[in-house]
This record gives C-alpha cells, structure tokens and sequence, in this order.
C-alpha cells in the first residue's frame, strides 16, 4: 500500500479568491459583510470599528473599515497593492486578495489575480456595466481566473428591481461571451444590508440562484490545476554524502502539474536524457504517487548529469518547448518603462536567464481593448511581446499550464521586479 | 471582430479542449481531493523553503522557540531531509525570555543536530547599541537592534521567519520574500510586486530578504499541523496555575521584571499563552485547554484575535507593528 494513502487528509479544501472594484462599489463594504456575517470578525477588531465609526460621527457599524489601511497610506493617501485577509466557515477556508480599485489598477489585479481560483466582480446596480467592468473581466480572462462572480451590488438603492439585474447580466455575458469566462455566476445583493451576501434576506426573494458565501463555500476548485502534464522543475539537488547515504542523489522541487508513478519513464529537459523514477522520497516516508501540487524528492535510475533548472517531464503525452524565443503578454509593473535596448532577466519556473525583448507587438488600451502600436510599455501597461533569452527555457503557454507559462522580469541594475508575463501558444 | 476577443482567441487557441473545459478522468481527480489544506499550505512553504536555499548564498531561520519557529523547523525537515538544514537557526535572545521557552530551544536544535547562533540583546546593551529607559521596560522592539548587528555579523542574506499575515494588518500586506535596505528597513510603498509563486530573491550586499514561508497560514493551522505532526511544543501554551496582575485590559504574568503597582493585585489563575515573547509585555489568557486537541478547540472558537489578546506592545498605537517593522522588526 502506498503512503499516500495513510496520510490522514482533511476535506476541508482552501479557495483563493479576488474582489475586482473600487470603493465607491461597495468592495470594502461586502468584505466585511462577509467577514462579519460569517462571524470571523474577532472582537477586538469590532470593537476597534465601533469606536472609529463613532469617532466619525456615525451610527452602528462601518463594515468598510475593516480593511482600512495602514498609517503610511492613510498618511500619504496612496495604497499599497495588495492586503490578504484569512477567513474559514466549516467547509471551507478562505484567503481573500484584496487589491485597491483606482490607480495603478492593473498592477494590483493581475497580481492578485495570479494565485486565486475566483474573482469577484463588483458593479454597481445603479450605473450597471462600465468600462471598468470590462477592464476587470479582460484582466481576468487574461490571467485564466478559473471561476467569475458579477455580484450586482447596491441592489436596495434600485428597489432590488429584478428588471434591472437581468439587463445588466445580459450586458456582462455580451461581453464576456468572447472572453471564454467559462463558470460565470451573477449575484444581485446588497452588502450594505447583508441581502444575498451571507444571509439570504427578504428583499430579493425572485432571485433562485445560490448567495454569495454558498457559491463561495461549493464552487468546485479540484480541478483547476492541470492534471495532465507532469512538470517538476528541479529546485535543488540532495547530496547528503554521509556514510549510510553515500549513492544518495535526489531531486527536490515541486509537482507543477499532473502527476508522477514510481517506475514511470521520464525525460530531463533541456537535455532530453531519458530514465525512470526510482523512488519518490518524502520526509514521511517513501511513497508510489505524488500530484500536484505535492513538494517531494525523486530519484531516478541512472547517473545523470541534472541541476537546478532542469525539468523532469514524463516521456509519454505533452512534451514542453524547449526554446530561446517565444512571444508573450506582459504585463509592466514598474515605473521605469521598459526599455528594448536593455538586458532584463527572466526568472520561469526554477530557471533565471537574461533576455532581451525583441519586438512589441502592440499595447491594449484596456479602457477600449484596442491594439495599439508602441515603442515602449509603461507602467501598468499590457502588451504583446516577442522575447529573446541567452539560454533556453523549458516553458508551456500559459493557458495550458500557468505553473509552467508565467515568468517574471527583474531589472538586473536595481534587482526590483518590472514585468509579469504571460506565454503565448506558438503561431502556425 | 472586437480587438478584445481576437485578442483573447488568439493567446488561447491550440488549447485542448479536455484542458480547456477541465476534465481531468475522475480516477486523477480523487488523487488531488485527498489533498487537504494543511497539505497545500505545508508544500507551498516546502518550496518556498528550497528557493531560499537554492538562490540566497547565505540564509538563517529565526528560531525563537515559539509556536510558528516550531512549525518552521518541521517545514525544514520535510524540505532538506535526508540532508542537513542549509542554513542555521538563529535566535535574537531578548534576556526577558521565559526560562522553560530557552530550554526548549535548545534542546530542539540539539535533536536536530542543527547549528544554533543565540545573540543577545544584553550584550547590545553592553555594547551601548541599545539604551533603554528602565530595566524593566518591554524589550520586544529593541530586538531590531541585535538582530541587524547579526545580519551584518554573519552577511545573512536572508532571514526566514515564522510571521503570519493573519496576525496582524501590516504583516497582512507584507510579501512572503520581503526586501530589506540596508538599514533593515521595510518600505510598505516600494514592495516588489509578488506573482503566482516566483520569488524575486536578488538583492544587493548589505541588503537583506525577510522570509515567510507560512505567510499563509492561520494561528488554527498552525495547531492542527502541530496536532497532525506530533510536534512538541513548551508547556507554557498548555493552561497552568499562574500569578498575574490584570492590567488594561489583559493580564500580565508576574516575574521579576513585573511586579504588582499600587493598587493591583496578584491573583493565582489557571492561563495559557497564545504567543510567546518578551516576558514583560506577553499576557497569557485564562484557558484550561491542557492539550492540543483542546487548544484547537479553543482557538476555533475564540472571539479575541492572536496578538489582540496578547501584546501589550502592540496596543499601544494603531500602527505599532507597521512602525517596528519599518525600523527592521521582522
């Protein structure tokens, strides 16, 4: 019997979501309607509220402080991009990122977006769906967020009209439908009143669909990880060299994807050397099967020359390109635009290369989702782009496989992070 | 055609539909279910740890003793072994350390077999580095001091530390690889952008990464994992008859660094303690949770959060963290 099998899992499953929108939709507001309403609000922290909101002049509660910021912001009024807030109910736990609306917008979302399972897309019952809607959508089908929430807020301050839901859901499907946003969900509510968000309420009885924090609490996740194609780039490798472990060389890193057998037949990359695993070494226990996205120790049949960097493939199904050269969407994050006569390091899985950025495609005006000849990306700027790298990497597109398609760009002078890109499918 | 969905079409044509409509056969969908969460957070922060040692040329793990170090010290196991830790443990001793937490400490290390560096904020104060006010006074910020003189002692490049974002709102926007000056200092404005799991590691001499591999876990799953891997933890966070004082609106254990003012009372309490640290500004709760199971229990249900119930330090203002950490707390 494999390990695997005697490792006593809990069923409770962890689910990363985003909210997309600004202050004035309400995001603030619904967050800590969930956070209240589902009773993760300690009270310590309620008590903290009550006094502001009082000091304020106001009465009751505002929800909205709850995720106030820090003194450097309130002080300077900028907003630092992304805030991670922890919450569970019985079934489930949750990690919210919570990204600021307005400036800098792109930068804060595709960040956030880059490890969540879901995005909540906030509109605003009374203006329905704006440009910034379908900005947030495009940057959400961009970044392959598996599941959409369009949670239609505000719904008190139209008189919870069902008339007015349902036309602003066939403007968003309109749109989405050419995004390939599969699992779309829309919600009507009201998070200042707590309608549809955790309770149901007793204003939007027409509405069927499940509220927010159900949707939450069941939308299937299992299955957002590629489960086809294994990928295990190679983070370091153990050599203990002690007495009893003298021949011991195994590989450590993480299942990116798919899965991995004792005995299977595997591939190195990029020298393409073939053997098979030997054993699958875990600090618990040598076990038959390890899947993404289990940290583990292979070590393989024969001597072979492999280091950082390299990655194990399974020999048979989908093999990743080994190349010097791909196109990509980049998204940049730096004030320091990019500059195409520069070196840049790319850092894509466990492999770090210098890379010059051959060509630009185009920018997208995110406002209108037009192509847009450039000479340079600035800040918060997303565009095609042809790279060229000094060694190769060992790379899928993006869309197959995020683990193995996203990099990152590092200014070699001041070490910050620039770009985050995106691999594009190869052209015919 | 809209610019946008030719756009769109075109990054994600050649997709095979199986991929595309996520339709893994059921038999590979059962094997990710058995994955529970406390799997997902231990293999996040394995990788986490193996980058580290894979990209930084000369880290150290922040071993306190505590609860969330203890956690990290397993993570370590599971990520090096067979191999040795590539890194040592490295404890800031404050001197207002609770006496059953340093045996601890060190016993563990020696279980381990791994090298241990203790610095000590009395010889800062020796040294005239640290100069307090009174010999009493709470300790806990000036831990800054001697921990950046052995940053730069030993050219540590990156330090790994227990911190939570859960704990507290400036920790909950901190990165998982935080970048330091070379002052120590965190700039909450310039972080560098953090996305999917690709760590930007670099830095320059002198500077320093703070890294948090459980960044993501709550004060719960850090006693379910402790319950699930049988660590040992000291006893001081099993529920104990203890003096204390009531003071503000916590309780303070009594020691020889505080002692009763005029007008309080020392009263003999079953407590706990949620967190360890400086003994002269940790308050322990009234608990009688003797076991793990029952501290679980306990924390599932408390209404007060981790430090709220516990640091005195960190209620003196609305942003003290944020302030400490900006002069190089981790």
């Amino acid at each position: 019997m494999s390990a695997i099998e005697n490792i006593s899992f809990d069923h409770a499953e962890l689910l990363r979501f985003i909210t997309a929108g600004s202050v004035d939709d309400g995001k603030s507001t619904l967050i800590g309607r969930l956070l209240h309403d589902s009773k993760s609000i300690f009270e310590d922290q309620l008590s903290a509220i009550t006094h502001t909101t009082r000091r304020r002049g106001m009465e009751g509660i505002d929800l909205s402080l709850l995720t106030d910021g820090l003194q450097a912001e309130r002080e300077q009024g900028i907003t630092i991009d992304v805030a991670y807030r922890y919450f569970a109910t019985p079934k489930r736990k949750f990690i919210i990122a919570d990204t600021p609306g307005h400036e800098q917008y792109t930068r804060n979302m595709v960040t956030g977006a880059s490890t969540a399972n879901l995005a909540i897309i906030l509109i605003d019952a009374r203006k329905g769906v704006l440009t910034q809607s379908r900005r947030h959508a495009y940057l959400a089908s961009l970044v392959g967020i598996p599941h959409l929430v369009v949670a239609v807020n505000k719904m008190d301050l139209v008189d919870y009209s069902r008339e007015v839901f349902e036309r602003i859901c066939e403007d968003f499907a309109t749109f989405a439908g050419g995004l390939r946003l599969n699992n779309i969900a829309y919600i009507p509510m009201s998070a200042l009143n707590g309608d549809m968000v955790v309770e149901r309420g007793e204003k939007l009885g027409w509405y069927k669909g499940m509220a927010l924090m159900d949707l939450l609490e069941s939308v299937p996740i299992d299955h957002d990880i590629n489960l086809e194609d294994f990928r295990f780039p190679v983070q370091l490798v153990c050599r203990p060299q002690t007495e009893e472990m003298h021949d011991f060389r195994g590989y450590m890193g993480r299942v990116e994807s798919g899965f991995i057998s004792v005995g299977d037949a595997v591939k190195v990359l990029p020298s393409g050397l073939a053997s098979r695993i030997k054993e699958i070494v875990t600090y618990d226990g040598t076990i038959n099967r390890a899947v993404a996205p289990q940290s583990i120790t292979l070590t393989i049949e024969d001597h072979l020359d492999i280091s950082r960097g390299d990655m194990l493939v399974k020999t048979e199904g989908d093999i990743p390109r080994v190349t010097k050269e791909f196109e990509a969407m980049l998204c940049w994050l730096s004030e320091q635009s990019l500059d195409p006569r520069r070196k840049y390091l790319v850092k894509q899985t466990t492999r770090v290369v210098k890379a010059l950025v051959t060509r630009i495609d185009y920018r997208v005006d995110i406002n209108t989702l037009n192509h847009e000849a450039v000479e340079t990306l600035k800040m918060n700027d997303i565009g095609r782009v042809a790279l060229k790298m000094h060694q190769p990497l060992v790379c899928d597109q993006y869309q197959r496989n995020h683990a193995t398609g996203s990099f990152i760009v590092i200014d070699e002078v001041n070490n910050n992070t620039v770009a985050a890109g995106m691999i594009c499918p190869v052209k015919d | 055609m809209d610019p946008l969905l030719r756009n769109v079409q075109e990054f994600i044509t050649s997709v095979p539909s199986s991929v595309m409509k996520n339709e893994p056969a059921a038999s590979k969908r059962r094997i990710a279910r058995q994955l529970g969460h406390l799997d997902a957070l231990e293999s996040e922060a394995i990788h986490i740890l193996r980058e580290v040692a894979a990209e930084c040329t000369n880290p150290a793990l922040l071993f306190s003793g505590g609860k969330d170090s203890i956690v990290l010290l397993r993570l370590a196991e599971k990520a090096f072994r067979p191999g040795r830790f590539p890194f040592p443990l490295l404890h800031i001793d404050t001197g207002h350390n609770f006496p059953e937490v340093i045996e601890f400490r060190d016993r563990r290390a020696q279980q381990l077999g791994e090298r241990l560096i203790v610095r000590s904020m009395e010889d800062s104060i020796l040294q005239g580095r640290v100069v307090l006010r009174s010999e009493n006074q709470s300790r806990n910020a000036f831990q800054s001091v001697t921990l950046l003189d052995a940053i730069a002692e030993f050219r540590f490049d990156a330090c790994i530390g227990g911190a939570r974002r859960d704990e507290e709102k400036a920790r909950a926007k901190e990165r998982i690889f935080s970048f330091r000056d070379e002052f120590g200092q965190w700039d909450p404005k310039s972080q560098r952008p953090e996305l999917w799991d690709i760590y930007n590691t670099r830095v320059h001499p002198g500077e320093n990464i703070r890294v948090f591999p459980i960044s993501n876990w709550t004060e719960l799953d850090v006693w379910e994992y402790i319950a699930r891997e049988e660590l040992e933890v000291p006893h001081i966070y099993f529920a104990h008859m203890r003096d204390v004082i009531r003071r503000g609106s916590g309780l303070l254990p009594v020691s020889h660094l505080v002692q009763p003012q005029e007008g309080e009372q020392a009263e003999n309490i079953m407590v706990r303690f949620r967190t360890v640290g400086d003994m002269s500004c940790t308050c322990p709760v009234e608990s009688t949770a003797r076991d793990i199971g029952e501290i679980i229990a306990e924390t599932a249900t408390t209404r007060i959060t981790e430090r709220g119930a516990t640091r005195m330090d960190d209620q003196t203002s609305d942003a003290s963290m944020e302030l400490r950490k900006k002069e190089g707390y981790f």
